[in-house]
């Protein structure tokens, strides 16, 4: 179980709590506005981008490659982005918080 | 107030896949009040069909993995979905449509996104070819991997060498089948993409125990104790336990044409998703639409498309006054090579290959018309899907030696024309 809080573009803070599946699907169920998923989690879309709070980066770990090659030329990329679609949920999230990028 | 102006308006929604529920969704986000209805006949919890013949059919999980939303992310939102039920008609002057009972339901406006349905070739012999499908429908790759399962010598013949014939052919021999794709073209993919990529996909194919046979005409099938008979008219012949037909749709227009709405290849729309009824609007897969960046009325299979087009139908609806004028893309995977189309390679003049040092199953095609980027095919390579995503939006001029010098890093500095 991972609590995982959201904060959106419109600043409005959303709390969830998740067992299984990836932080996209977790996101996607809650109606988080930012997060689409388009392409289902498999890394196609990058309509899933957040920025991990700094602090928590050891929690979820860095960008892989193909997150990384996705979202170069994204204007609002950071060294905190992730793709979530990539991030599974488990006990290791509880508590991360999210920024939904613009 | 009179009560016309206090009465709830009502969206109705043909079709609730890709294109159906992100429109709803979308709808109630730009500020729809009223209500928002969903039909489909599909009784399933509306579902992701790319993992359809990718990792889902490889997979055991069900179908609600794969939901495109939870139900109770339709309840929050307050968008009624009804599944099972088939909408059989759109009764325009009334303002109604109605459904496979016999209800009628009123709409203030419709929106038509009843997509595509999978083509079964008038083959002999097709009809009694007991395990025989398409692949559309979570009900289809059910009704696949219980036959696979059954099946003992797994010996599965796909019929059409396009992206969802490949994709279950990879899936399937994953899967421990013997897989053989018989194409009538003389290469796959012969219409989606430029022959060096058909050629590195029948190869991947190959490498990977898929017998690939192209300028293969099926001309009969025949069926006895379960086992099929395949023949072309080369006289060739196939035995398989098991046949997918994969050979393109036929775009579910009949609603519209019955309610004489314009029809071309698909439901003609305006670039606000509307069509010549100014309170009916379609959107997705069945919709033939104009694309302002290629300047070419086209028709799409993707889920950008969907989920794009939905949107614009939503602002729309909502008086903001928007313009479909979208760069196309799609992707596909099959083993473990990720492919990422961007743009509209039609009218190509040359093509390009940039491969990268070091690596064989990692290169990227590019299509130009001149000195024009129409399009480029990543496989394995995503950092050449987003700097040609970038290049054909700004309409870059590109520098093509040194976009084929696999030693000029792959930057955007580094390829443009100054
Ligand atoms: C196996 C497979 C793999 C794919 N892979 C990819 C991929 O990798 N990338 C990609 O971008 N795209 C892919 N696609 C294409 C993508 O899934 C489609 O473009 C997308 O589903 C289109 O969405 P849509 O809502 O317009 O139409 P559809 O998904 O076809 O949905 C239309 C819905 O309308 C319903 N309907 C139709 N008529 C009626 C009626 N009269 N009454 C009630 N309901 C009705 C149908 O039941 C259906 O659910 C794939 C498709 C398939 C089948
Ligand atoms: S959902 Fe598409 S990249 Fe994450």
């Amino acid at each position: 179980m991972a609590k995982i809080t959201f904060i959106t573009s419109d600043k409005e803070t959303i709390i969830v709590e998740g067992t299984s599946g990836s932080v996209m699907q977790l996101a996607v169920d809650n109606n988080v506005q930012g997060i689409d998923g388009d392409c289902g989690g498999v890394c196609s879309c990058a309509t899933c981008h957040v920025h991990v709070a700094p602090e928590h980066v050891e929690k979820t770990g860095k960008a892989s490659e193909i997150e990384q090659d996705m979202l170069e030329l994204d204007d609002n990329v950071s060294e905190y982005s992730r793709l979530c679609c990539q991030l599974e949920i488990s006990d290791q999230l509880d508590g991360v918080v999210l920024t939904v990028a613009k | 107030m009179t009560e016309n102006s206090t009465k709830i308006k009502v969206c109705i929604v043909i079709g609730a896949s890709h294109a159906g529920v992100n429109f709803a969704f979308s709808l109630r986000k730009e500020g729809w009040e009223g209500a928002i209805i969903l039909f489909d006949k599909d009784p399933t919890l509306p579902y992701h069909r790319p993992p359809l013949s990718k990792a889902y059919l490889t997979s055991n999980d069900t179908i609600e993995k794969n939901a495109l939303k939870s139900l109770e992310s339709y309840e929050k939102s307050n968008i009624t979905l009804n599944l099972g039920v088939s909408v059989n008609s759109i009764n325009r002057s009334e303002k109604n449509i109605i459904l496979g009972n016999g209800t009628i339901q009123a709409y203030d406006t419709l929106v038509i996104a009843t997509g595509a349905r999978p083509i079964i070739p008038p083959i002999k012999g097709i009809d009694t070819a007991n395990t025989m499908y398409p692949l559309r429908t979570a009900k289809d790759v059910d009704d696949i991997r219980t036959a696979f399962n059954k099946s003992i010598d797994k010996r599965v013949v796909v019929i059409g060498g396009g992206y969802i014939g490949l994709e279950t052919a990879a899936s399937l021999k994953k899967m421990g089948g013997k897989v053989t794709i018989l194409e009538r073209e003389e290469r796959v993919l012969a219409r989606v993409t430029a022959p060096e990529m058909s050629h590195f996909f029948q190869r991947l194919h190959t490498q990977n125990g898929v017998d690939v046979f192209t300028n293969k005409n099926v001309t009969g099938i025949d069926t006895q104790d379960g086992v099929h008979t395949i023949r072309c008219s080369d006289d060739s012949v196939y035995e398989a336990d098991i046949i997918i037909v994969g050979v393109g749709v036929h775009v579910n227009t009949e609603l519209a044409t019955q309610a004489a709405l314009d029809i071309k290849n698909g439901i003609q729309v305006d670039t606000t998703a509307r069509t010549n009824d100014q309170d009916i609007y379609a959107i997705g897969d069945c919709t033939f639409h104009y694309n302002p960046h290629y300047d070419q009325f086209i028709r799409l299979e993707s889920v950008q498309n969907a989920v794009d087009q939905a949107k614009v139908a939503a602002m729309a609806i909502c008086d903001k006054n928007p313009i479909y004028d979208a760069i196309p893309w799609f992707w596909s995977d099959q083993y473990d090579i990720k492919l990422q189309m961007v743009g509209l390679s039609t009218g190509y003049t040359d093509t390009l290959i940039r491969k990268e040092e070091g690596e064989n199953t990692k290169f990227s095609l590019w299509y130009f018309n001149g000195d024009t980027l129409l399009a480029v095919d990543a496989v394995n390579n995503a950092k050449a899907y987003v700097l040609g995503t970038k290049f054909i939006k700004e309409n870059k001029k590109i520098d093509k030696a040194k976009l084929v010098d696999p030693s000029v890093p792959f930057k955007p500095v580094n390829l443009l024309v100054d």
